[in-house]
Formats: C-alpha cells, structure tokens, sequence
C-alpha cells in the first residue's frame, strides 16, 4: 500500500465506509432483540430470522426466485452457445446488429421492458404465469451468459478441433467431446452470473409476478413500500449472506474482476 | 475477432438462429406493441380503445406535473453521475496503485455489492438515515450534534445518495478497465523527466482514463434515469421520478397508455443521450490518440 499517500489512504477508507456502512447496518440491525428497528446494544437476538419462518410469503418467494434463476439461467445458457459460436467464429453481414440486439437488454431501462412484457404476455394469455416470468428473466440474463460464454469461445484455439476433425470425428463429436468441454468454463460462470442478475432482479419482474408468482426482491419491495420493520431487515440479511457467499465462490473460481471487466473482444459492444 | 472464418453461407444465421427468433418475438414484438400503446385511448370505464391518438404524448407536453417530473429524473441522474465520476474514479486509481492482496481484496468489496439485491441496499440506506429511528441520525441527536433529525427519507437528496451508492461499482469498474491499458512506464518515464505527481496525474494519467471516466459516466447515467427500486423506496409515494410514475400508471391508476408513453419518452431520451455522448466519447478518444 506504500505507493498511495496518506491523503489518497484517507479517501479510500472513507470511500469503503459509504460502500458498505449500509449493507454492514442491515447485517447489525437484523439481529435486535427489540420489536422495532434499532441496533443491538448490550444482547444479540435470532428472534427476526426465526420470525421469518412464520412468514410462508418469504419463503414461497424465495423458491420461486431460485426456480426461476435456474430455469432461466440455464435456458439462457443452451441459446447463448450457438449464437456466441455464430458471432465467434463467421464473418457474415449484419453480424454486428445481430450481437448488438443480444446485448439491448443491458441498455433497455428494465422498466420498460417491464412494461412491454407486461402488455405483451396479458395480450397473448401469459399473464402472471410463471412461464411469462421465465420467458421474460431468459431475456435480461442472456447478455450475461453470452459476453461469458462468447470470450471463451473467442480465446479458444481451433486447432485442437481441427486435429479432431482431421482425425475422422463428426461435427457432433467434436463439438461434444471437444468444443463444448473447452467452452464449459464460461457456460458454468455465464450461468452462476445469470442466476444472480435474475435473483436480484426486481424492477422488470415487479410489473409481471402476479401473487402466485412473487419473487423474493419483489416482495421484501412490495413490503417495505408498506413499512420497515426488523423482519425485512433479516429477510435482506439472509439474501446478502447468501450472495456473499456465492460471491467469494465465483470469486475463487473464476475471479471476479474477470468476470465483471470481461476479456476477450465479446466486451464494450 | 481472433479466428474468424469467411462466412459459410447460411451456418451463422442458423447457430444464432433460435435466440434470434426470441428476441425478435419476446423483445422486439413487446417494444413495438407498447410503442403502439402509447397511441391507445384510454377512459376511466372504457378502459383501453385501440385506436391511433395522440392524446397521451399532448397530456405530456402540456401537463406542467409530467415537466416537473422529467426535469427532477434529469436533476438525479446528473447529479449521481458526477457524484460517481469525482468519487469513483479517483477511487479506482487508488485501488490501482495498492499492492496483492489489498488490491483483490478491496476490488472484491467495491465491486461486490454490484451483486447485492438493489433492495436490500437501499433498505441500508432507510436505516441509517430514515427518520428520527436511522442510526446515523439517533447517533448524531443524541450527541446533541443536530436538533432534528437529518432530513433523508422522501427528499431528492436521499435519492441522490442513495443512488450515487447502488451506481457507483460501475464507475470503478469502468475507469479500473481504463487504467489497466495504461503502461505504468509512461507514468515513470514522466516522474523521471521532473514532472511532478500532480503533473503527471494532470498530464498522463486523466487524458487515458477520461474514456473510461465517460463511458463509466454514460452507464451511470443511463441507470440512474430509469432506476426504479431506490427512488420508490427514498422518495415514497409523493417524490416521482420517470419510472415510478410508469409503474403509478400501469399498477395503480390503471392508465396503461399514459404509461407507456412516460416509457417510450424516457427510452428514447436514453437513446438520443447516450448516442450523442458516445459519439463525443469516440471523437475525443480518437483525439487521445492522435
């Protein structure tokens, strides 16, 4: 740390406060012992997560949220291989448009994406359906697993597949047994990044979930526009746990400056 | 493109062909038809008409309530986006500058939170602040600091903060991208010459890193016009900006054409600002580099 000055330290551990002293006071007040909101002075307390029990709400959410994480996520995934070998590895007209339109749902605003979705599946009879959902999060998670899994499929070398090809494997085979397992880094860390854009995702989905089909940080919103209280807070607490340690997970094996800076040239577009 | 062959004909356009077909049928098909709804009449016991009016888009320029509305979005997002340029990119640099394992470590706690529920971030927010139970604000009357508590909850300045909060990993991000094309030798060669720090933060390093700092600008921006979640929760039910009014709209007045002209106005706003800022983006760009 010898490089930065004591004016530049300063600034950092002042910056790093206002990161976190909000999410460090969720973590702190969802432990209170009290009825209402206040930080814990002289006695922790579990009351507010065992609280959480007796509200099936949150819970069903909850399942509903990492239901539809997976599915979409992983659905996701199977259209993101193809499309990113496509744009890998042709040169054809329009190629740029195409990877251009792959990538609108991260310059789209979610709100209005919620709201055409919302419009177009009332029209067509999907309506708060949970297909609707997954039909929907399959789109704003898509940009993700394809950057991924596209800079995998960039930085691979063909030659290895050229050996399988001139060694009598079929185009299935040397996708299988070759391509596929050379790409299964990205596919898996495309997926794990999907998942925690659809998990977390609340703006678009807070026009469609109809109340069979609520997710989690749909309804911890729904319930804080009524009130804030300590149940919420440990709700917040249990999700921020949660995606910490998916978090040094994905961190561990893929690195996550990796994951977030991308590499490659599937990036910047 | 590393390895890029010559097109085969019509293999490309059948390996992206299935997830072409999706997002022409579930985004492009969606957009349209709520472009076309912005159109729609709409009464309180009609409901929607389908026919072709301009009725909604002459409600939103004549109506003084949807200018103040427009204008305050405007005011957040400029405000967050330089909040996140002078507070994140000096940040980056810093972080830059550190040593293994700080360098990871702190990367790994700026940029996190990006994945952290927008929710439960902005509920930290309403606890430290909200009223006379926010932590801060308690701790600062009780050290008799202010006599009444800090006015956060409901006030655009919340938001601002709020928001500057859940925005500024992409800033980091951005601007950390920018500094890892710069050659450190660069830096040296200048120190070597007699510049001093200030100098060659002035003179090398923010002339190759004002790209970053922009494009960072332009995503920053970008997300805090159409951010929804933060301003719902800070700004409550009476401070609105463009996204909460649409969601008002559609989920509680019921007016879905009105809505959906705030929408298509506030996309095609982003449209026109973030093209014209990254065509400035790529101007001074090709000037850096000259």
């Amino acid at each position: 740390m010898s490089r930065n000055g004591p004016l530049a330290l300063a600034f950092h551990t002042l910056f790093v406060t206002f990161i976190l002293a909000p999410i460090l006071v969720v973590c702190v007040v969802a432990f209170t012992p009290e009825g209402y909101l206040s930080v814990p002075t002289d006695r922790v307390s579990l009351r507010w997560f065992r609280a959480i029990a007796d509200y099936p709400e949150f819970i069903d959410a909850f399942w509903n949220s990492v239901w539809l994480a997976a599915a979409s996520s992983a659905i996701a995934v199977g259209f993101s291989v193809p499309a990113a070998l496509a744009i890998a590895r042709y040169d054809f007209t329009g190629r740029e448009a195409l990877t251009a339109l792959f990538l609108s749902p991260l310059m789209v605003p979610h709100v209005v994406l919620g709201i055409a979705f919302l419009r177009f599946f009332t029209q067509i009879g999907l309506g708060g359906t949970f297909v609707g959902l997954v039909l929907s999060h399959i789109v704003i998670v898509f940009p993700f697993a394809l950057r991924l899994v596209l800079s995998s499929a960039v930085g691979m070398d063909r030659a290895i597949e050229h050996a399988a090809i001139s060694l009598g494997a079929s185009d299935f085979a040397v996708f299988r047994r070759v391509t596929l397992p050379l790409i299964l880094p990205g596919l898996a860390s495309g997926w794990a990044l999907a998942f925690i854009q659809s998990f977390d995702e609340v703006t678009m989905t807070v026009f469609i979930a109809a109340p069979g089909t609520v997710t989690l940080p749909v309804r911890m919103f729904l319930y804080i526009q009524d009130n804030i209280d300590p149940l919420v807070t440990s709700v917040s607490a249990c999700v921020i746990a949660i995606t910490v340690v998916f978090l040094v997970v994905l961190d561990r094996i893929y690195g996550l400056e990796r994951l977030l800076v991308g590499r490659g040239s599937g990036d910047g577009a | 493109m590393t390895a890029v062959a010559v097109s085969r004909g019509w293999t490309p356009w059948l390996l992206a062909g299935p997830a072409l077909l999706l997002f022409v049928g579930i985004v492009l098909v969606p957009l349209a038809m709520t472009v076309l709804l912005s159109f729609h009449d709409w009464g309180q016991y009609k409901g929607i008409e389908p026919v072709l009016i301009l009725k909604n888009w002459r409600e939103i320029i004549d109506d003084s309530y949807f200018h103040e509305m427009f204008a305050r979005t405007l005011r957040i997002s400029v405000l967050v986006t330089l909040i996140a340029a002078l507070l994140g990119a000096p940040e980056a640099y810093i972080l830059n500058r550190m040593k293994n394992p700080w360098k990871g470590i702190f990367l790994l706690v700026i940029l996190g939170p990006l994945l952290i529920s927008v929710v439960a971030r902005t509920l930290g927010w309403a606890l430290l602040f909200g009223g006379e139970t926010g932590v801060v604000n308690k701790a600062l009357l009780e050290l008799g600091v202010i006599e009444a508590p800090l006015p956060f909850m409901f006030t655009e300045t919340g938001i601002v903060v709020a928001l500057s909060h859940v925005l500024m990993p992409f800033m980091v991000l951005s601007v950390w991208a920018a500094l890892q094309r710069l050659d450190p030798q660069v830096e040296n060669a200048a120190t070597a010459l007699g510049a001093s720090h200030f100098t060659v933060l002035r003179r090398i390093v923010l002339p190759q890193v004002m790209p970053g700092v922009l494009s960072g600008g332009i995503i920053v921006f970008a997300l805090a016009a159409s951010a929804f979640a933060t301003p719902a929760i800070i700004g409550g039910r009476r401070l609105k900006v463009a996204a909460t009014l649409a969601y008002d709209e559609f989920l509680n007045t019921l007016n879905w054409p009105l809505g959906a002209a705030v929408a298509v106005l506030l996309l095609v706003a982003l449209i026109v600002i973030i093209v014209g800022c990254n065509r400035l983006v790529e101007r001074r760009y090709a000037q850096v580099f000259q």
